[in-house]
């Protein structure tokens, strides 16, 4: 059973009091719980069990602009009271720093909403066995997938978070996630792909049968893969890497980035940075959403905001530090985005595969190719050649490249969002990026 | 010097993990030998570490930290199923808590224990905290002098980041039968990030030291200034850079970091997990040609203070230095316990985990391409048309597919034999197999990393190291936008 409210507030008030008295003039501290249970399958055997009990604190103490941060698993109150200590004097020790300091308390949140985010069922190991038994059966059915590897784990957490200003709630959140990885092989070539599903309710995950199939299916595409030439082409990406590209967008506007200067989208609020199609909301309060949040990591309430409309950008993802120094307010977004979506585009997914005579359909992208100071991207890639709408070929060991600021302008998106992850984006198409094969 | 080394000897003993608990070392060890009792292997692995980050941004001393993590791993092999638990919880009840779960999930096991493994009493660093060797005052002022100097040197810096990580992990391991092995190991590191902007255009220049030693033993004479000076450059030679090209061409890989096309290309795939499942690219390669002759590629645990170096890995075995690739010929995989056994090898000692919640994989330590007998200069004269690749940002890797990337941030182009202008930063992609039968030269100039590396796998880092001299590969994609 992973630990009640009750005993993390008992813990983290503790704290507070402690670093109250040790001579802190401001503290906040978050204490959580999260045990985790997974079962993997490999070739329809077991092949790993996995049980996971995790206890954490983080205690911030303030000594006038002066601020410091401790992190333990270890909640022994013996320990606590050395950590503390060490707190209060590193602290003391710490230049001062001017937008140092805890959430206004106006913008602290109120209460914690129902957002329907835990989900008390417990699945046994038996029965992630007999799930697991049943995604294999099925991944394993097409002669050419020679492994596969799944796993089922289920998750519950819970957390306090507390400061000296009064704040102290928290609130419990589960997860379920099945996942497949499929390995297929002809003469020519071996490939690998994978398909998962991750919720907060155990009976919103996708079947068994189902999972295993697209994964399978996903990975005997990739077989024989050819490498092209190098060009200019219109290039559409899967929803899964789609939603990528919407993360970076995500990390070019964090306060800190843009208060350090260190964005290629430094100075573009109010700018038009995507076509006047392009919408992009980040709302927090979605019922069982994988990103949903009552208040941000300091506290302070999240609200749903719009942050790109027709084109436009129109809010950073501010913190308290980062917002002092900006000379604005914290909107919530310690910790970055909740849920965060482009609105639907309004072309069909098939429209958009016809909207080219030919064009390249990216299923998958490795490397760390996203420079957020400049804008600059530049990645491998494995996809699937289209022409006249149709799924001609697989393709491998090339490279795209271009700008985010070009990139940006020249996205279409197709109308077939789903909330799968935090983060979604419906299926998108680029112009003018560049190829790089033989 | 000697005197404190000598006092900080007998801070960590042995029996600490027990020390301010209900559970007695017997205890453990009775519960350990009857979980394990007809198991194939299995081990407790007790950890504490102690860790600090400081960190300067924006002209501020943005954040000081410290962090203590206690806790255990148990556990459990049967034939090839393996179960874990873990807890920070050193208690008795959570000890048999854990030992119930792992005999849950291994109900029906008829192993016979292996008690054996090997000894030595080598050890490649010394037992030293490095967080307490030097004052938080010290490391403010020197963070406080990298962002004065960074910005005095030159006006287009607009950005300086610099942080200090330290560590001293403790851990021990108990076995069936009550066999313990422990090891302290000390870890530090030192970065600095430089922005410039120049004519509305930024960019970016990182580089760091670090390794197994104090921080004194990397950052005397002033040498961060060193470490200050080689981000400025690498910041601004990328200011005066043109687009990348895009498509093959011959790359030459300077000596160093960019060894990580190693780690990438090839070293991945001959972890022992990949190839005893069979999804690696190598799993049928054993004893074949991989490589151009004159290639040899070793992965080495036992270097001296290295980042990526082990006194023993993280099931106990002592580590060695494997040779993986003789004079282009695959030799060996890389090995943990469980995965030697069913490949019927012996461990290389290199199975480790990122920390006590994590499993045990085969991993990577230092992995070193050694010496030819070649010149950059003479590779660089040899190519009409291509680039020389002088600095990394990172990697990865599809090891089924055995394609791989690797991201530079510091090259330029070849024109005519002649090192020509700077290129933006680009993806480079090969494919693992058969790049190092693409290497036409391989240099005289081997150099280490300076000791920044880290490597994930299954959602696991572990410190590493790389090493090559500079080689010429005859054929590599060039993600670049210029056509």
């Amino acid at each position: 059973m992973i630990k009640d409210q009750e005993y993390l507030s008992e813990k983290a008030t503790y704290c507070l009091d402690l670093a109250k008295k040790l001579g802190a003039t401001d503290s906040s501290v978050v204490v959580s719980n999260s045990i985790s249970e997974t079962v993997n399958f490999r070739n329809k055997k077991l092949d790993e069990s996995y049980r996971s009990d995790n206890l954490a604190i983080g205690i911030t103490t303030y000594i006038g602009k002066k601020k410091s941060t401790i992190s333990s698993s270890n909640l022994l109150k013996e320990n606590l009271d050395t950590l503390i200590e060490k707190c209060i004097e590193t602290t003391k020790n710490t230049p001062e720093d001017e937008f140092n300091s805890l959430p206004d308390k106006d913008l602290l949140a109120n209460e914690v909403k129902d957002l329907n985010l835990f989900d008390n069922n417990h699945i046994k190991n038996e029965e992630k066995i007999e799930y697991l038994k049943r995604l294999e059966t099925s991944a394993s059915v097409n002669k050419k997938i020679v492994n596969t590897e799944s796993s089922f784990s289920e998750d519950k957490s819970n957390f306090i978070l507390a400061n000296s200003d009064g704040f102290c709630k928290g609130y419990k959140d589960s997860s379920f996630v099945a996942s497949s990885v499929t390995v297929a092989k002809d003469e020519k070539s071996m490939e690998r792909d994978y398909e998962y599903t991750n919720k907060c309710h155990l009976k919103d995950i996708k079947d068994a049968e189902v999972l295993g199939k697209l994964a399978a299916d996903q990975t005997i595409r990739k077989l024989s893969p050819k490498k092209i030439g190098s060009e200019k082409i219109a290039l559409i990406f899967d929803k899964r890497i789609a939603k990528g590209i919407l993360g970076t967008f995500a990390s070019a506007i964090t306060s800190s980035a843009i208060s350090r200067g260190t964005s290629f989208l430094k100075d573009k609020i109010n700018q038009k940075i995507f076509s006047d199609k392009i919408n992009i909301v980040d709302k927090p309060d979605l019922l069982k959403g994988l990103g949903s949040r009552s208040f941000d990591l300091e506290g302070v309430k999240t609200e749903t905001l719009n942050l790109v409309e027709q084109g436009v950008l129109k809010h950073y993802l501010i913190d308290t530090y980062n917002g002092k120094k900006l000379n604005q307010k914290s909107n919530g977004r310690c910790g970055g985005t909740s849920n965060l979506y482009f609105e639907n585009g309004n072309i069909s997914y098939k429209d958009l595969l016809n909207a080219n005579s030919k064009c390249l359909y990216i299923t998958e992208t490795i490397g760390h190719g996203s420079n957020v100071v400049t804008g600059d991207y530049s990645v491998g890639a494995t996809g699937f050649l289209i022409e006249n709408g149709e799924f001609k070929y697989p393709i491998n060991e090339i490279t795209i490249a271009g700008n985010f600021k070009d990139m940006f302008k020249n996205i279409t998106l197709a109308n077939d969002l789903e909330f799968k992850y935090a983060t979604n984006s419906p299926t998108m198409m680029i112009e003018g990026m560049v190829v790089a094969g033989k | 010097m000697l005197k404190i080394l000598l006092n900080k000897l007998c801070i960590v003993t042995m029996s600490d993990f027990f020390e301010k608990s209900d559970l007695s070392r017997s205890d453990a060890e009775n519960i350990i030998s009857d979980t394990l009792q007809k198991c194939d292997d299995g081990e407790l692995y007790l950890e504490n570490s102690k860790s600090e980050s400081i960190l300067l941004d924006d002209n501020k001393i943005k954040n000081s930290s410290f962090s203590s993590d206690l806790g255990f791993g148990f556990r459990a092999i049967s034939d090839e199923v393996v179960a874990y638990s873990h807890s920070n919880e050193i208690s008795k009840n959570s000890l048999r808590q854990s030992s119930e779960n792992l005999r849950s999930t291994l109900k029906s096991s008829q192993g016979v224990y292996n008690h054996e493994i090997p000894k030595s009493n080598k050890r490649y660093y010394d037992n030293i905290n490095p967080i307490d060797q030097k004052t938080l005052n010290e490391k403010v002022e020197i963070l406080n002098n990298v962002n004065q100097y960074l910005r005095t040197k030159d006006k287009n810096v607009k950005q300086v980041t610099a942080n200090f990580l330290g560590e001293q992990k403790s851990i021990e391991i108990i076995r069936s039968g009550g066999e313990t092995l422990t090891d302290i190991r000390p870890l530090v590191r030192f970065n600095v990030t430089v922005m410039l902007e120049k004519n509305g255009r930024k960019e970016t220049g990182v580089y760091g030291i670090g390794g197994r030693k104090s921080y004194d033993a990397y950052l005397k004479n002033d040498n961060w200034k060193n470490v200050c000076d080689e981000a400025l450059r690498i910041a601004s030679v990328n200011l005066e850079s043109k687009p990348a090209p895009a498509g093959e061409m011959k790359v030459v890989l300077g000596p160093g970091w960019p060894a990580i096309l190693i780690h990438e290309a090839v070293g991945h795939g001959l972890e022992g997990d990949f190839n005893r499942k069979k999804t690696s690219a190598f799993h049928n390669l054993m004893g074949q040609k991989v490589a151009s002759e004159g290639v040899t590629i070793v992965d080495d645990g036992t270097i001296d203070n290295r980042r990526g170096s082990l006194t023993i890995d993280d099931e106990g075995t002592p580590t060695e230095k494997t040779v993986l690739i003789e004079n282009g010929i695959l030799k060996n995989f890389m090995q943990d316990r469980l995965n030697a056994r069913l490949m019927k090898t012996r461990s290389t000692g290199s199975g480790r985990r990122e920390n006590y919640r994590h499993i045990v994989l085969p991993r990577m330590r230092n992995t070193m391409m050694l010496n030819g007998n070649h010149t950059q200069d003479e590779m660089i004269k040899s190519v009409d048309n291509g680039i020389f690749a002088v600095s990394f940002g990172g990697g990865q890797v599809d090891i089924t597919s055995g394609k791989f990337v690797f991201n530079c941030t510091e090259a330029y182009e070849i024109i005519n034999g002649k090192i020509g202008s700077p290129i933006k930063g680009a993806t480079l992609i090969g494919d693992g197999p058969s790049i190092l039968k693409e290497v036409s030269m391989v240099g005289n100039d081997m150099m280490l990393d300076p000791g920044i590396g880290t490597c994930g796998k299954a959602g696991q880092g572990v410190p590493v190291g790389v090493a090559q001299p500079s080689i010429l590969i005859n054929k590599m994609t060039v993600g670049g936008t210029k056509l």
